[in-house]
C-alpha cells in the first residue's frame, strides 16, 4: 500500500473542499473496495477523504420518494421496513451482495461507486486500460468469462459488478449529488458510462463531486418482483448474470414491467424494450421468453463467455417467473 | 454417527472435546505469526512479473531510503546460503527441502518468484517500501498451457532410474486389455490446478539466537523435517536449528515442503540480526506454497454385458515446475479397488514455468478417483445398470494390485450403510427422471482409498511430581485434532483420567516423529504413545516395589494420583512415594514404536464411500449439493467427534473440488487471473449441506495395535465424482472437467 494523508471531515462543504484540493484525491466510506484496490496497488490516492462523519446516513421519505443517504450501510437498507414495504427488489439485491460482514461496512455511495472486479484491473502486472489507458485490454483476448457482451468497447470489456445498482437503474432512481459547482441531480442510469474510449472513466461524475444519496420514486412494484442472481456458488460471489424483475399485474395481465440485467455490460443493463413488450401481455413463461429474446437483441460473446447468450435470457424468464409468482 | 460398542468402558471412541478447543476459540493459541520477539522486525516480498528469464537489474534505492526499512535483498547482496544445491533443477528432489535456490542467482522460473525481501521495523513500511523495488528483465518465451504441452509430459526420474518405482507404467493382464470387451468407452477427464488456501496464511519467524543457532516459528507439518532441511541449508548440526510450529491453522498438505519465503525470512534475520516475520499475503498463497496440480487423465474401461469388468486402462499427466519433479500416487485406485483381470496405468510429468505444486489433502487419489469413479459411473449407464451393482461384481476380495490379503476391507458395509442413509432407492437409473418445480434432481456415489500407512515414531512421557503425565513427540496437528487423540489413547493405556494427561507436540527438540501427513499420524505416534505409556507403567513398576512386580501392565491403573490394581482391594502408592524412589526426579520413559514385516503380507487401505444428492437448475445451471453422506472403513475411530470433523470438513471440500475450485492461468503472461478468494472460490456455509457420516468402526490391529487406518485424505477422495455423478444423473449431462461450473452445465 501506498503513504497517503488521512482526513476525516465533519461538514458536506468541507468533504467537498478537501477533494477539489486534490485532484488525486478519494473519498472513503467503508472502504471495502478501496483498501483492497490500494492493498494491491491499483490505486493510489495520496489523499484520504473520509467522509463517515457527514450526515448522509438516513432514510427518509421525500416529496419525490424514498430517500436514501450515501452512507447508509448496504445492510441497514437491506433490512429497513420502509425499503422493503416500498421496494422489496432494492432490499433484495443488496442481500444478495457481498457477506454479511461486507455488507455491515459497506455503504450505498461506495456501492454504485465500486470498481469492476476484471482480474487484468486488479493486477499491475498485466495490461488494463481502465488502470492505465493506453496498456490495452487484457481480457479482449485473454480470461473473459466474467465479461460483458453489451456495449463494450475494444478498449475495455469490464462488467459493473454492483447488485444494488441494477435495482437502482430498474426503478428510475435518481442520483443526489454536490460539487464545487453546486448541487445537482442525475438519473441513476446516466451515472454509470459505456467504456468507450475511456474506460478510465466509469461514471460521470464531475471533478470534486460527492454523492450524497439516491432517490427511489414511488412505484407499483411492490409485491411482484424479484432480484435473480446466478453465481458460481450459492452465497458470496459476483453475478455471472443477475436480473432485476418487476412485475405490476392486473390479474394476470402485465400492466407494467422493469427489468434490469448486471453482470453484462460496464453499466447495470436496462431492458426497455424487453419491459415494453411485456405491457399488456399475460404472464405466461411464453410472454417472458420473448420478451428475454428482444433483451438479447445486440448480444456479443466472447471466447471464454459465450454461455452468458444462453444464461441472460434464462435467467430472464426466471427473473419473472419468480416475481409473478411471489405475493 | 455410529460406532461399534468395542470400546465400553475406554476413552478412545469417545467424542471428547478437543484439549485445546478452548484456547483456539479464545484466541489463546499461539500461532507462527504471534510470537512476540524482542527487535522483532517484519519482512514483505517482491515477486517477479515475468514466468521465464533473467533479472536484467533491481533499482532497490527508493525502498532502501524509505522510512524504517532496514534491509533490502535481493540475489545481489543475498549472503549464500552454504547447503543450496549446485543444480537448479535437482532430479529427486526431497519432500522436504526446498529446490528452488531463493536469492541465488538472477534466474526467473515461475511468476511472481521471489525476487527481493524488504524488512522494515513495520509490516506497513516493509509492504510499502516492497512496492517502491523495480526490477527489469530479458524475459524467455515461458511455457504454462497445459494442454498445449501435454504431449510433452515425461515419466518421472525417480521412475526412470529406479524400475520397482510405483511411477513407471504397469500393466496387469493384458496390456489396454478393456479394448477387447463388448462393452466400452473412453474418455478424459480434467481437474485444475487447486490452490493451498488455508485460513492462516503461511508464515514464519526467523530468529538467529546466536551465529550458529536458528529458531523458527513455522508454520510447517513436519517439524523434524524443517530441522533437517535448514541444518542442511545453513551447515550446522541439527540440535542447533529448532523448529517451532505449536499450532497450525490448517496446512492441507501446503506444510509438507518447506518454501522460498521461508530461507527468504532466514537470510534476513542474518542480514538484519533481528528475528524477522515474515507472512505472506493471500495473494502470494497462490504462487509461493504449492498447489493440487493441474492433472489430465484419460480412462479406457470395458465390461461383460452382465458388468464383469475387463480391463481399465489409466493414463495421466501431472504438471509440475522446471526445476523439481513432483509427483503424486494418481493411479493407485485405479490399480487396487476392482477385481479386473487387465489393467495398464501410465504416469507422466509436465515440467512448465510455474512454481512446484505440493500434496493437497488425498493427494494423487482425490485427482484419480475423480476419473475412475465417473468411468465407473459411465460405464453402468453404459451398462443400464446400478452403479452400486457394478461396483458389487468387481468387487476385490484380495488385493488384485500384489495378490495379498487386505489387512480389513469393510467396504460392501460402506456401500450398504452408504446406501440406506442417503436413500438411494429413489434414484432413477435413467437420468433426469426426477424433477421438482425448475429443479432437476440427482443421485450419485463415489468410492475412496488411501493406504493405511505408519511410520516409526518416539514419545516421550513423564510421570511428573504434581501426579500429572506428560507426553512429548514431534509431530504436528494441522487441525484434526492430534492432541486430543493422543490423550485420549494414553488415558486408556494409564487408566488415568484424561484431564491428568498433556500431549505437547510440534518443537523439534521432542522426539522424533514423521511429519503430519498421508493420513498417517493416529496410527505412528498413536501407537507410540501406547508403547510410551506400557513403559512408563512398566517403570513404575519397578519403583513401585513387589506389590507390582507380577501383574501386567494392563492391570495397573493411575488414578487419585497414586498406581494401583485395577481390581479393587489391591496396593496403592502414591505418586509422590514413587517419584522418592526415582531419586525425587520425574518418571521418564522415551519409547520408539514402528511397524513391523506386516506390510510384506497384508494390503493395507482405509475405504470411504460418499453419497451425493444435488440439484441443477434447469435454466441457469446452477448446481446445489442438497444432502451428502459420508462413511468410512477407517479401523478403531478414536475420537468420534473430531473424526466425524474430519470427514465433515473433507466431504466439503470434496464440494469445492466439484463445484468451485480452479486456479486460471493467462497463458499469454504466465500469471494466474485468479489470485484471491473473491475470484478463485471456494465453499461456503450456504454450499454446504448437512453431511452424514458414518463409520464402520472395525479395527484393524494388523495395521497398529490401536486398530486405526486414517481418515483425512479418504474424507475427500471420492466426492468430487460423487457429485458429478450426481449431475449426470440429475440431468444426463457428463461433465468431465472441474469445476462443473453454470456455464459448463449449460452448454453441455
Ligand atoms: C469479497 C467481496 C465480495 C463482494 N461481493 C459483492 C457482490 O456480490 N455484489 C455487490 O454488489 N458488491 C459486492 N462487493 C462490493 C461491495 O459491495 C463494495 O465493496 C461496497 O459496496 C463498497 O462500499 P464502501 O462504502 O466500502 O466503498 P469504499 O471502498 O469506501 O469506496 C468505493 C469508492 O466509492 C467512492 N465513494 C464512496 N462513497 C462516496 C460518496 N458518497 N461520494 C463519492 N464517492 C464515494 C470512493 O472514493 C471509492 O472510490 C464485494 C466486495 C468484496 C470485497
Amino acid at each position: 500500500m501506498n503513504q497517503f494523508q488521512y482526513v476525516r471531515p465533519t461538514k458536506t462543504k468541507a468533504a467537498i473542499e478537501a477533494l477539489a484540493k486534490d485532484a488525486n484525491a478519494q473519498f472513503i466510506a467503508g472502504g471495502t473496495n478501496l483498501l483492497d484496490l490500494m492493498k494491491r496497488g491499483v490505486m493510489t490516492p495520496p489523499r484520504l477523504i473520509d467522509i463517515n462523519r457527514l450526515p448522509l446516513d438516513k432514510i427518509e421519505k421525500a416529496e419525490a420518494g424514498l430517500r436514501i443517504g450515501a452512507l447508509v450501510l448496504n445492510s441497514t437498507v437491506a433490512e429497513d421496513k420502509l425499503v422493503r414495504e416500498r421496494h422489496p427488489l432494492l432490499a433484495q439485491a443488496l442481500a444478495a451482495g457481498a457477506s454479511a460482514q461486507l455488507r455491515n461496512m459497506a455503504t450505498v455511495g461506495g456501492n454504485m461507486l465500486q470498481r469492476t472486479r476484471c482480474s487484468y484491473f486488479y493486477d499491475t502486472a498485466m495490461p488494463c486500460n481502465k488502470r492505465e489507458p493506453g496498456s490495452g485490454c487484457g481480457a479482449l483476448e485473454g480470461h473473459n468469462r466474467m465479461h460483458a457482451i453489451f456495449g463494450f468497447s475494444d478498449k475495455c470489456i469490464a462488467v459493473h459488478p454492483s447488485d444494488m445498482s441494477v435495482v437502482l437503474v430498474a426503478l428510475d432512481a435518481a442520483v443526489l449529488l454536490s460539487g464545487p459547482k453546486g448541487e445537482r441531480r442525475l438519473a441513476f442510469s446516466d451515472l454509470h458510462r459505456l467504456p468507450g474510449d475511456t474506460p478510465q472513466r466509469d461514471t460521470n461524475l464531475e471533478p470534486g463531486e460527492l454523492i450524497l444519496g439516491v432517490e427511489i420514486p414511488d412505484s407499483p412494484f411492490t409485491r411482484h418482483v424479484h432480484y435473480l442472481k446466478v453465481r458460481e456458488r450459492a452465497s458470496y460471489a459476483f453475478a455471472l448474470v443477475s436480473v432485476a424483475a418487476a412485475l405490476s399485474l392486473d390479474g394476470n395481465t402485465i400492466k407494467d414491467a422493469r427489468l434490469a440485467m448486471g453482470g453484462v455490460a460496464h453499466k447495470p443493463w436496462r431492458l426497455s424494450a424487453a419491459e415494453k413488450s411485456l405491457i399488456g401481455k399475460p404472464a405466461t413463461e411464453a410472454t417472458f421468453r420473448q420478451a428475454a429474446e428482444l433483451a438479447m437483441q445486440g448480444a456479443k460473446a466472447f471466447k471464454h463467455n459465450a454461455y452468458k447468450l444462453q444464461l441472460a435470457p434464462n435467467t430472464i424468464v426466471q427473473a419473472l417467473k419468480n416475481a409473478a409468482a411471489s405475493a | 454417527m455410529s460406532n461399534t460398542a468395542l470400546f465400553q468402558d475406554k476413552v478412545v471412541g469417545d467424542r471428547m472435546n478437543r484439549v485445546d478447543g478452548r484456547l483456539k476459540v479464545t484466541g489463546a493459541a499461539q500461532y507462527s505469526a504471534e510470537y512476540q520477539l524482542p527487535g522483532l522486525v517484519h519482512g514483505a516480498l517482491v515477486g517477479s512479473t515475468i514466468a521465464k528469464g533473467r533479472i536484467t537489474g533491481i533499482d532497490t534505492k527508493a525502498a532502501e531510503r524509505a522510512p524504517g526499512v532496514l534491509a533490502v535483498i535481493t540475489h545481489l547482496n543475498s549472503p549464500k546460503v552454504p547447503g543450496f544445491a549446485a543444480k537448479s533443477n535437482p532430479d529427486e528432489p526431497p519432500a522436504i527441502g526446498q529446490p528452488l535456490r531463493v536469492f541465488y542467482d538472477e534466474r526467473i522460473y515461475f511468476n511472481d518468484q521471489p525476487i527481493a525481501l524488504v524488512v522494515a521495523d513495520t509490516l506497513e513500511r516493509a509492504r510499502y517500501a516492497a512496492r517502491l523495488v523495480k526490477a527489469t528483465y530479458a524475459p524467455e518465451e515461458h511455457r504454462t498451457n497445459f494442454e498445449a504441452n501435454k504431449e510433452r509430459g515425461v515419466l518421472p526420474t525417480q521412475a526412470k532410474r529406479n524400475p520397482k518405482s510405483p511411477q513407471n507404467d504397469k500393466d496387469r493382464g493384458q496390456k489396454d486389455g478393456y479394448q477387447t470387451a463388448p462393452v466400452k468407452l473412453e474418455a478424459e477427464y480434467r481437474h485444475p490446478s487447486e490452490m493451498h488456501n488455508p485460513m492462516e496464511l503461511q508464515s514464519i519467524i526467523a530468529h538467529w539466537e546466536a551465529p550458529d543457532r536458528l529458531t523458527v516459528y513455522d508454520k510447517v507439518q513436519a517439524v523434524k523435517g524443517t530441522q533437517r532441511a535448514f541444518a542442511k541449508d545453513w551447515n550446522l548440526p541439527e540440535d542447533n536449528v529448532k523448529v517451532v510450529a505449536t499450532f497450525v491453522g490448517g496446512a492441507f498438505g501446503n506444510g509438507l515442503h518447506n518454501w522460498p519465503h521461508e530461507t527468504a525470512a532466514i537470510i534476513g534475520a542474518k542480514v538484519t540480526g533481528k528475528p524477522v516475520k515474515l507472512v505472506l499475503t493471500r495473494e502470494q498463497m497462490f504462487t509461493m506454497v504449492g498447489y493440487r496440480p493441474y492433472t489430465w487423465q484419460r480412462i479406457g474401461i470395458g465390461a461383460t454385458r452382465d458388468g464383469k469388468l475387463v480391463g481399465i486402462t489409466h493414463e495421466s499427466v501431472g504438471q509440475t515446475s522446471s526445476y523439481e519433479e513432483f509427483t503424486e500416487s494418481t493411479l493407485q485406485q485405479t490399480r487396487m479397488m476392482y477385481a479386473c483381470p487387465n489393467v495398464s496405468t501410465r504416469y507422466r510429468i509436465l515440467g512448465l514455468d510455474i512454481s512446484t505444486p505440493i500434496w493437497m489433502r488425498g493427494p494423487g487419489e482425490a485427482t484419480g478417483a475423480f476419473a475412475l469413479e465417473s468411468a465407473l459411473d459411465e460405464l453402468a449407464h453404459l451398462l443400464n445398470m446400478d452403479p452400486i451393482e457394478l461396483r458389487l461384481r468387481n468387487y476385490a476380495d484380495t488385493d488384485p494390485d500384489n495378490g495379498k490379503p487386505w489387512s480389513t476391507k469393510y467396504l460392501k458395509e460402506l456401500y450398504q450403510m452408504g446406501a440406506e442413509r442417503i436413500g438411494w432407492s429413489r434414484r432413477q437409473l435413467k437420468p433426469g427422471s426426477l424433477r421438482e418445480g425448475d429443479w432437476l434432481i440427482g443421485y450419485g456415489m463415489g468410492v475412496g482409498t488411501f493406504g493405511a500407512n505408519r511410520g516409526a515414531a518416539k514419545v516421550r512421557a513423564v510421570l511428573r511430581q504434581d501426579g500429572t503425565v506428560l507426553l512429548q513427540s514431534a509431530t504436528t496437528d494441522i487441525g484434526p485434532g492430534t492432541g486430543t487423540a493422543m490423550v485420549q489413547i494414553a488415558a486408556d493405556a494409564l487408566d488415568m483420567p484424561t484431564d491428568q494427561i498433556r500431549f505437547e507436540l510440534g518443537n523439534s527438540t521432542f522426539p522424533n516423529a514423521p511429519s503430519q501427513g498421508g493420513s498417517a499420524t493416529v496410527n505412528t505416534v498413536g501407537s507410540a504413545v501406547l508403547a510410551a505409556c506400557i513403559d512408563l507403567k512398566k517403570k513404575l513398576q519397578q519403583l513401585g516395589g513387589a506389590s507390582f512386580a507380577n501383574v501386567q501392565p494392563e492391570q495397573l491403573t493411575l488414578t487419585n494420583g497414586q498406581l494401583g490394581l485395577k481390581a479393587n482391594g489391591g496396593p496403592r502408592t502414591a505418586f509422590a512415594d514413587l517419584c522418592k524412589a526415582n531419586n525425587g526426579q520425574d518418571i521418564e520413559v522415551t519409547t520408539e514404536a514402528k511397524p513391523g514385516n506386516e506390510r510384506q503380507q497384508y494390503s493395507m487401505y482405509s475405504f470411504s464411500i460418499h453419497f451425493a444428492e444435488v440439484r441443477v437448475h434447469a435454466l441457469t445451471g446452477e448446481v446445489r449439493v442438497t444432502r451428502l453422506v459420508s462413511g468410512a472403513d477407517a479401523g478403531t475411530i478414536v475420537n468420534l467427534k473430531t473424526a466425524g470433523s474430519q470427514m465433515i470438513g473433507g466431504a466439503i471440500g470434496g464440494i469445492g473440488m466439484a463445484l468451485h475450485e480452479g486456479a486460471v492461468m493467462d497463458d499469454r503472461f504466465g500469471r494466474y487471473v485468479t489470485k484471491d478468494l473473491a475470484d478463485y472460490h471456494v465453499p461456503v456455509h450456504a454450499d454446504a449441506p448437512p453431511v452424514e457420516v458414518f463409520f464402520v468402526g472395525k479395527p484393524d490391529t494388523i495395521v497398529d495395535p490401536l486398530g486405526t487406518k486414517g481418515i483425512g485424505e479418504i474424507a475427500i477422495i471420492g466426492v468430487a465424482p460423487a457429485i458429478t455423478n450426481a449431475i449426470f444423473n440429475a440431468t444426463g449431462k457428463r461433465i468431465r472437467e472441474l469445476p462443473v461450473t453454470p456455464d459448463k452445465v449449460l452448454l453441455a
